[in-house]
């Protein structure tokens, strides 16, 4: 009875603790694994070095989601995290419609990624979307053909990734910058600084941690986007759109090229932690200070 | 709030109306460009397809029909069926809702012995359980595969719910861990030293204090499950999968001509659940989404 | 024999780190302990070892004779009272002070019986249907209490009951608390960082410093023969005065030999104690620097210091010296004759004089 009561807390832990033991750390290690094996249809145990790697880094289909996974990466945060600081700025004017703006621009975030790439698919669509719309206002020469050119098809894809996650952002930074001490603002305007320089000189220097949660959940969504490139494009044209997410995923259901797809994951993986480790470690660190 | 309307003396009444004009302009154009595909996607629905070809992308339907509604939710074809999205929808609904209160349960009571029953090495076990939300799932779907077979619920609901109790209990865990620890730990000292043991302190002090957290973790989950594509596709057969997965289905079926306007239907009948939590429970949507991401 | 309450050998770490190094201390029925010390002293995991509610490394703690090692803070026939009153949110003030009864089963009847008595004696009769959140700082001290009262408990803890309410608050509360302990004739044990708290409160005082006691004592005993120059500092306010000064043997005495500015060296005379000579430090309180007009035909000894500062405050008047390269303080009556930059004559009671060796700060005498 009294041993129960002192460990009543690990045990009601426990289940929680093996379910991660096994399911994260054990499965990541299999998938570590297998991506040194010859696996094809099936799982095959025997280690036979980075041959995986190199067919990977060797393929062109995965090149081409390496490429994209940067340029979407980069331009989907950048233009995000733009946008978001932009709107949030803008809303702390004392709008008078603030709740009303805010809600409109963070509804996107609680689609699910397919219904948001069905929308604009729709709106991309070059026969009837929005290109014959602007036709349709007189301007008839008006191309906008980028869902199905293999070198812009990317850029849709980031258009439509900024539209779901740019008013989440927005919501991150309204809050960062209501968390301003106060003081630190009236004592600026007493000393007669104007407004943007307020911003640049006090108010987003003090938000850095901010920047960093915002990069941080971005960077993650934009490795782990999956749906988004499936419902919008498929892919394509082609393999145009394809991203790591995408090229695993074909490998491991429709190639059934058991090796391949988890070499891809295991660079997935890889460049996550390259992203979130530190951040997690400085979080930690900083909260035993 | 921080006031920051400061205008120096030197700018003149005009401009600064002018500013403020221009301020509201910028809001007003990005709100279009917010709502334009609900919009769109609205109309569209309404729409027949003969007016579709015709028309304008952001015209309003000249005549409003409910057809593509009706034959998104019991006709449109996903591959070879053609029941609509209605028996998807329920699959969903089957799925997210054992898995969120299971999810929920759990985080609870994680959170309770992280935040208020520390013991040697609980914070290291925090720590490793947090990770997983960190991850990218597709290093874990080839195992998990597998092991859904040895388990004999590939392809089934309680296979989809296991999976997303598995891989969200990291993030409801956090989110009672972080509620939690603002409560003060003397709360518990004096519940011990009145008699009370590990379950009676969480029942009698600590639940009633959680509907604020528990509000938020349940929006959290049921969106995340309800919006979730990767473990539907990758773990579902015809017949169990969930509502995004009979979406995509939809709107690639080849069979057939193309019906947007029943695309647009299904699409917003997909996304109706989660728009409706949000509308009705905004507040805590978003308190769910920034504490997922700003303490991490 | 039978102490109410003996800690014996007590050691506590978190991992390396020791919190409490070697505790022994005890006390009877009836007393009231009061554990001081500056914040990180160790205090507050001292009362929370001896409620249970941490595990301790190494010695023991018994409650009426009885090993509490294994024992869980429910079966220690203890009540603690929190610093921040830790009173349940959800519940209403009676939930409150009922919940420790309904949790061990007593009956209905029992439970209210007691409620109404507890209530009447802390008079928050009226506020029995309300919640926590809807008193204000004093009616929640109240109520705290009055969940520890209902318990009846062996031994009472209290970890900085007071220190949330206001100044004027505190020392109310603070005298309800010294009437509770006199008309229950209850065993307490009382952690605070005020001195003062501890000196109106205690009958034994521990002071605590990294985890270890510098003394334990009355508190006259504490004040008036300080173990050490921690406790010298610590109680009283203002603290002791720790004045440099040089000791020679004379006969039957000694010679003390304190530096001054613009003047000869001051030269007391202190015929109780002839051991001392050396370095040393002249402890003394401010109450024992006297005016010399004042106290014309005490047998004080004089000498004329430069005064830097005065402050009157009310009753007394704090003057500010330097004495043997330090600032002194002294508290002399309102109507003194002490003017900044004039030299007042000072009279010195080295009969209530303490001295310290200056590198270990032990007591000499």
């Amino acid at each position: 009875m009294q041993w129960l009561e002192r460990h009543v807390p690990k045990l009601v832990l426990a289940p929680s603790f093996i379910a991660a033991l096994l399911f994260v750390y054990g499965f990541i290690g299999w998938t570590a694994w297998v991506s040194f094996t010859r696996s094809r249809l099936l799982p095959n145990y025997d280690l036979v070095g980075t041959i995986q790697y190199e067919r990977l880094f060797a393929s062109p289909r995965w090149e081409v989601a390496l490429n994209n996974l940067f340029v979407f990466g980069v331009l989907f945060i950048g233009v995000a995290m733009l946008l978001g600081l932009l709107l949030a700025i803008f809303l702390d004017q004392k709008i008078r419609t603030e709740g009303v703006l805010r809600t409109i621009y963070l509804y996107p975030m609680a689609l699910s990624l397919i219904v948001t790439g069905t929308a604009w698919k729709w709106m991309l669509n070059p026969g009837l979307g929005l290109e014959s719309m602007v036709r349709g206002w007189g301007f008839e020469t008006f191309s906008f053909t980028w869902i199905t050119d293999p070198d812009m098809a990317i850029y849709t894809v980031v258009i439509a990734g900024v539209w779901q996650a740019s008013g989440f952002v927005m919501a991150l930074f309204l809050a960062g910058l209501r968390s301003v001490d106060g003081e630190i603002i009236k004592a600026a305007q007493v000393d007669g600084i104007p407004t943007h320089r307020i911003y640049t000189a006090i108010i987003i220097p003090s938000m850095a941690p901010i920047f960093l949660s915002a990069f941080i959940v971005l960077s993650h969504l934009a490795i782990k986007s999956f749906d988004l490139v499936i419902a919008l494009t498929g892919g394509g044209p082609g393999y145009a759109t394809d991203l790591p997410a995408t090229y695993m995923y074909a490998m491991a259901f429709s190639r059934g090229d058991i090796g391949q797809a988890a070499s891809s994951a295991m660079i997935m993986m890889m460049i996550v932690f390259a992203i979130v480790v530190p951040y997690l470690y400085s979080e930690l660190r900083a909260k035993h200070d | 709030m921080t006031d920051t309307s400061y205008a120096p003396p030197t700018q003149s009444r005009g401009l600064k109306i002018a500013l403020r004009w221009g301020l509201y302009l910028m809001l007003g154009v990005f709100a279009v460009w917010y709502l334009l595909p609900l919009f769109v996607m609205l109309t569209t629905s309404l729409k027949s397809l003969e007016e579709i070809r015709t028309g304008s992308l952001i015209a309003l339907p000249r005549e409003v029909t409910f057809d593509a509604w009706r034959t998104a939710w019991s006709g449109a074809c996903t591959g070879i069926q053609c029941e609509g999205l209605q028996p998807y929808f329920w699959n969903s609904v089957m799925l997210a809702v054992p898995a969120v209160m299971i999810s929920t349960v759990l985080g609870a009571m994680n959170g309770y012995v992280v935040a208020q029953w520390q013991f040697r090495g609980a914070n290291i076990i925090f720590a490793l359980m947090l990770f997983g939300c960190f991850i990218p799932f597709q290093v874990v779907l080839l195992p998990m595969a597998r092991t859904l077979g040895i388990l004999n619920i590939a392809g089934s609901i309680p296979g989809l719910i296991f999976v997303h109790v598995v891989y969200g209990i990291g993030f409801t865990t956090l989110f009672f861990r972080n509620y939690y620890v603002t409560i003060p730990a003397e709360l518990t000292k004096a519940a011990k030293i009145d008699g009370a043991g590990f379950f009676r302190i969480f029942w009698s002090i600590f639940l009633p204090l959680s509907l604020p957290i528990i509000v938020v973790t349940v929006i959290w989950q049921f969106t995340q499950i309800w919006n979730d594509f990767l473990f539907g596709v990758s773990f579902s057969q015809a017949g169990t999968q969930p509502i995004t997965v009979a979406l995509n289905n939809i709107v690639n079926s080849t069979t057939g001509v193309k019906a947007y306007n029943v695309d647009m239907a299904a699409a917003i009948i997909a996304a109706l659940p989660t728009l409706l939590v949000y509308v009705v429970a905004g507040k805590y949507f978003i308190r769910g989404l920034t504490a997922g991401s700003v303490k991490g | 024999m039978s102490h109410i309450l003996e800690v014996d050998g007590l050691f506590k770490s978190y991992g390396a780190t020791e919190i409490l190094k070697d505790i022994n201390v005890s006390i009877d029925k009836g007393e009231f302990l009061v554990l001081v010390g500056p914040s990180g002293c160790g205090k507050s995991t001292l009362l929370n070892c001896i409620a249970g509610l941490e595990p301790i490394t190494g010695g023991a703690i018994r409650i009426a004779g009885q090993d509490m090692t294994e024992v869980s803070p429910k079966d220690r026939n203890i009540a603690m009272v929190f610093q921040s009153y830790a009173l349940y949110p959800t519940m209403s003030v009676a939930k409150n002070i009922t919940f420790g009864m309904q949790v061990r089963g007593v009956d209905k009847a029992t439970q209210s019986a007691k409620l109404a008595d507890v209530a009447r004696q802390l008079q928050i009769e009226p506020l029995l249907n309300r919640r926590p959140g809807q008193l204000s700082g004093g009616q929640r001290q109240r109520v705290a209490m009055g969940r520890a009262l209902v318990r009846d408990p062996a031994l009472f803890l209290f970890d900085e009951p007071l220190s949330n309410l206001d100044a004027k608050l505190r020392v109310e509360m603070r005298t309800e608390i010294k009437r509770l302990h006199q008309d229950l004739g209850a065993s307490m044990v009382y952690v605070t960082h005020d001195q003062i708290e501890a000196m109106t409160l205690a009958t034994k005082i521990v002071v605590m410093k990294g985890g270890i006691i510098q003394q334990i004592g009355t508190p006259h005993e504490i004040y008036t023969r300080p173990a050490n120059t921690f406790v010298a500092d610590f109680m009283g306010s203002p603290a002791m005065n720790l004045i440099p000064a040089r000791a020679t043997p004379n006969g039957q005495g000694s010679v003390i030999e304190i530096a001054r500015e613009g003047a000869e060296p001051l030269r007391l005379d202190e015929p109780r104690h002839a051991g001392l000579s050396g370095e040393i430090l002249l402890g003394l309180r401010p109450e024992d620097m006297h005016e010399a007009t004042a106290r014309a035909g005490e047998a004080l000894q004089g000498g004329a210091v430069r005064v830097d500062v005065v402050e009157p405050a009310g009753a007394d008047t704090y003057v500010v010296a330097r004495l043997g390269g330090k600032e002194v303080t002294s508290r002399l009556s309102a109507d003194t004759q002490a003017r900044a930059g004039a030299a007042l004559e000072f009279g010195f009671d080295l009969s209530k004089a303490s001295y310290f060796a200056p590198e270990t700060g032990e007591r000499l005498a």
